[in-house]
């Protein structure tokens, strides 16, 4: 039986609402409690609701339960996690004794501003912060071009720094911005227009004991002809200026020439080393990238070297299933190489290659869960991993796939039990799986348990994504 | 140079409390905002997008913070605004007999038989129906009236000087509670009222007025009462008494004494009297602020018992427009939701300037009166100042460590959090002819500031 209720102007973020979802959902045979966008109407619709006329700032519970006493239970837990939510964002306000502000604008003394509102309304609170003197991390993702530029040229102006827009990951002097990892502080600057790149390079340091100063997110638009590297600009200005910072690195996916010729310019004129870690085909994978810092810093230990696999050879093709955007474009860069075929993406290197992600696969075939267009009206696949997992099982299930590679990114931000949530699913396949694992072992997660999760679950885990990836090719018997 | 990666980091966040979460478990001050979905779509992004908006606001906030307004002169209407026979003026937005409600017609009757342009209701309802009177709102005069807010020539004004920009603003003399002209009655006890302020009141204000060496500062009152338990809008206790105080000794010096001790009695009777006073002091203070390019401060908030209408400063004498709301409170006698017209009077200029129910915590002892609760009255004035500009220094408010009352409606901060600007008002019933029948709390429509940040997109260049 279904009941639904509709909440007129009761406003919830996307990520607390899931979690209501969750909890509302067991025992249950579907539980939906969402804001009425478009993309959530339709999802009720499929659940087989009808919905009165709706505005989006109404919050939607639908429950289909297989009788009167779960469905009236289900509703009970909505109504005591919502009221679980509104008691402790309640408290934390009162560590002021007054109500929270409404608008960034009113907050007092921060010296970062962290939207991560809904992509169409960030420019409105992102010029508020800039207004109100504060630096700008933009985690949202759907913010128009022209309106990043808008944004970066007013920072400029005001002697401000606009992270983002979709930019995941931050570290201003030890603190973790967004999804970022516990490391250690260390004397490496890092500019990154692109989140989990920065997540992978400062892990990948922190395993050869390497530690980080800042690590200035950008946005994955920064360094295109469009926005003209603005951010990464004035990210070298100050890490060139910081104390604690003696080497600086940039990661990022292929940068257009123009503009990182230009940064190059810049960088030939610095006193600190800068190293160009730029993805591509004449690029350098972000391994590479991190060996080459471990270089010129004279460290010698690779720990990624010792994770070796030997496997024997199966049949099929490759399918990639990603959260991190950067990391499944490093993986596709590297399949591309080395079996000469096309890689379908939703994010596809060549353009012929584009493939609708809810579509079954064709040949190797990788993608982004973490796409703008795959996280309109939901949480990015760091924090709600059904959909990759649904796709999982799809894929294990499917004759043509022989081999899957995943990424399994940790740290702040990210879903505290990403090995539990993946772990029964992997343990169904009989086709090898390799994953990376993207953490430290200072990670709330923490990276041995996660990797002696997955590896007992049958899953092959490397700490290199380009490892990971070579591996899984090794599998399919593609030569090197 | 930007001090972001050598300054103590501390963060707030909009958005997914999750980040925030994060934050705070890494042991970082991270303040989260109460975030919701904004209204008003392209246009207000188009608004914040306007690189004039911030300087224009604050420059908006200083010129209303730097105003003034002095008591200069009392007259008539006639003289004060050139107002001709067969000319009115109203509250609100522009509005015509046949959409007027009750108190509105009410007071228009009231104002025809008060100049004897009609023997008998019945006869003023006639001419008025064929329009038979020309009706413009104070405000088009740069005047504000309370409630219906007919002026009409033979009504004597306040006339007060803004020095700051030599803006002259105008309100009539208020008539008391009950059964009064504004409210919408026009029994012969209302026209005998009206008859007696224009013979003897008005004169004799005027000549207490003129006889003073220096002008009385309404808006040096206006903060010593705020610190006195008035709001200024609700609440004129302590205002007119200290208004009283500085009159009536030039009065007495002039007038007859039976006159004098009438007008006294009244005065003093009359807590509301000063309220007509304070309403074209704040309408000087927001004046200040109009016409400034990109600004989308609210300069006026108006109602005609119909409609409520807004200006903002940067889109001139535009008005835009919702339907007014009904307020809720508590009721006089036996009357009770039923018998309450909606909102009606220019009077909402008091919160437009920061005061009213904007100022509600410095006024603890008529928040019940409105069907309050004091936390409520100081969670209101706390409200306010999410979607003003800055704040009043001038009227500080005591319970708030003299925090200054919250002052310059931003329509982008109105949209953005969807905090409707509080009101605090009388209540008019709403057939013709029935007076005051209670006081409560009311906001705008939304639709008035969704229109503003639409007229406000269409000029940004």
């Amino acid at each position: 039986m279904k009941r639904i209720e509709i909440r007129p102007g009761f406003y919830r973020d996307s990520v607390s609402l899931m979690q209501v979802s969750q909890r509302a959902g067991v025992g249950v045979d579907g539980a939906l409690v969402a804001m009425a966008t478009p993309l959530n109407r339709e999802l009720a619709e499929q659940m087989g609701f009808t919905l009165p006329t709706t505005s989006a700032n109404d919050l939607i519970i639908a429950i289909d339960a297989p009788n009167e006493e779960s469905l009236t239970r289900a509703f009970a837990v909505v109504e005591e996690v919502l009221e679980e939510q509104l008691r402790k964002s309640r408290e934390q306000a009162s560590d002021s004794g007054v109500a929270a502000a409404r608008t960034l604008g009113r907050t007092h003394g921060a010296s970062v501003a962290l939207i991560s509102v809904p992509g169409e309304f960030a420019f409105i609170d992102a010029v508020d912060a800039l207004e109100n003197n504060m630096n700008v991390m933009i985690f949202s993702d759907n913010v128009t071009v022209e309106d990043e530029i808008l944004l970066k040229e007013m920072a400029k102006n005001r002697d401000l720094l606009v992270m983002g827009p979709d930019c995941g990951t931050a570290i201003i002097g030890g603190v973790g911005l967004g999804f970022a990892n516990v490391v250690s502080p260390g004397k490496v600057g890092i500019i990154a227009a692109s989140g989990t790149g920065a997540q992978h390079l400062t892990t990948l340091l922190d395993h050869a004991g390497v530690g980080v100063s800042h690590c200035i997110g950008l946005g994955g638009r920064d360094l295109s002809s469009a926005v003209a590297g603005r951010s990464a600009k004035q990210a070298l200005d100050l890490l060139a200026a910081d104390v604690h910072t003696e080497l600086i690195v940039f990661v990022s996916k292929p940068a257009a020439p123009e503009v990182a010729h230009a940064l190059q310019e810049i960088a030939n004129r610095m006193e600190k080393r800068v190293i160009f870690g730029l993805l591509g085909s004449t690029g350098s994978d972000i391994t590479q990238t991190a060996e080459k810092v471990l270089d010129a810093l004279g460290v010698t230990t690779r720990p990624w070297k010792e994770e070796v696999e030997t496997a024997s050879v199966v049949s099929g093709s490759l399918r990639g299933l990603f959260a991190g955007g950067t990391l499944c474009d490093e993986a596709m860069i590297i399949a591309s190489k080395r079996t000469q075929s096309p890689i379908y993406s939703n994010i596809p290197l060549q353009e012929e290659w584009l493939l609708d992600p809810f579509e079954a696969a064709a040949s190797h075939t990788f993608i982004d869960f973490g796409d703008d267009a795959m996280t309109v009206g939901r949480a990015h696949p760091m924090i709600d991993s059904k959909l990759r997992i649904e796709r999982l099982a799809k894929e294990i299930a499917d004759p043509t796939c022989g081999v899957i590679l995943l990424d399994v990114v940790l740290g702040h931000g990210a879903t505290a039990t990403p090995g539990e949530e993946l772990a029964a699913t992997i343990s169904t396949s009989t086709k090898p799986i390799y994953i990376s694992l993207i953490g430290t072992t200072l990670d709330p997660q923490n990276f041995d348990r996660q990797k002696a999760l997955l590896t007992k679950a049958g899953a092959s885990v490397f700490m290199s994504n380009a490892y990971a990836t070579h591996a899984a090719l090794d599998a399919l018997g593609v030569l090197r | 140079m930007n001090t972001l990666l050598n300054q103590s980091f501390s963060a707030a966040t909009a958005g997914v409390s999750l980040l925030n979460d994060a934050l705070r478990l890494q042991g970082i001050p991270a303040q989260a905002v109460d975030w919701t979905p904004p209204l008003g779509g392209k246009d207000l992004h188009d608004v914040m997008a306007d690189s004039r908006r911030s300087a224009a606001n604050e420059l908006a906030l200083a010129k209303m913070l730097s105003s003034g307004a002095l008591l200069v002169d009392v007259k008539p209407a006639s003289e004060a605004l050139n107002l001709g026979r067969g000319e009115f003026l109203h509250a609100g937005p522009p509005i015509e007999w046949a959409r007027a409600s009750g108190p509105m017609r009410g007071a228009l009757i009231a104002a025809m038989l008060f100049e004897k342009m009609a023997g008998s209701a019945h006869e003023a309802e006639q001419i008025l129906e064929k329009n038979g009177v020309a009706l413009e709102p104070c405000h088009h005069r740069g005047a504000v009236g309370p409630m219906a807010g007919v002026v009409t020539p033979s009504m004597w004004m306040f006339e007060l000087l803004d020095p700051s920009t030599g803006n002259k603003s105008w309100c009539s003399l208020n008539e008391g509670l009950g059964k009064v002209l504004r409210y919408g009655a026009y029994s012969p006890e209302v026209i005998e009222r009206l008859d007696w302020m224009r013979d003897v009141l008005g004169p004799l204000l005027q000549l207490g007025v003129r006889a003073r060496e220096e002008h009385i500062d309404v808006r040096a009152i206006i903060s010593q009462m705020i610190q006195m338990g008035d709001e200024g809008h609700n609440r004129n206790r302590a205002g007119t008494l200290m208004f009283l105080r500085d009159l009536l000794p030039f009065m007495i010096e002039g007038g007859s004494s039976t006159d004098v001790a009438r007008a006294a009695r009244f005065v003093g009777g009359n807590d509301h009297f000063f309220l007509n006073l304070v309403m074209p002091a704040c309408k000087l203070q927001t004046r200040a602020a109009e016409n400034i390019p990109g600004s989308s401060i609210v300069t006026v908030m108006a109602r005609n018992g119909t409609d409520f209408g807004i200006q903002t400063s940067g889109t001139g004498d535009e008005w835009f427009i919702g339907p007014a709301q009904t307020p809720h409170g508590l009721y006089l006698g036996n009357y009770t939701a039923e018998d309450a017209n909606p909102d009606i009077g220019d009077s909402a200029i008091t919160e437009t300037a920061g005061i009213g129910g904007f100022s509600m915590a410095a006024a603890p002892a008529i928040v019940r009166f409105i069907g309050g609760s004091v936390p409520d009255a100081l969670a209101t004035t706390r409200r306010m100042y999410e979607i003003c500009e800055g704040e009043n220094p001038t009227f500080g408010i005591p319970v708030l460590e003299f925090r200054g009352a919250p002052t310059g409606i931003d329509v982008t901060r109105v949209l953005r959090t969807g905090i409707l600007p509080q009101i605090n008002t009388g209540m008019a019933g709403k057939i013709a002819g029935t007076g005051q029948v209670g006081a409560g709390l009311v906001t705008p429509p939304m639709e008035a500031f969704t229109a503003a940040i639409a007229g406000l997109a269409r000029r940004v260049i």
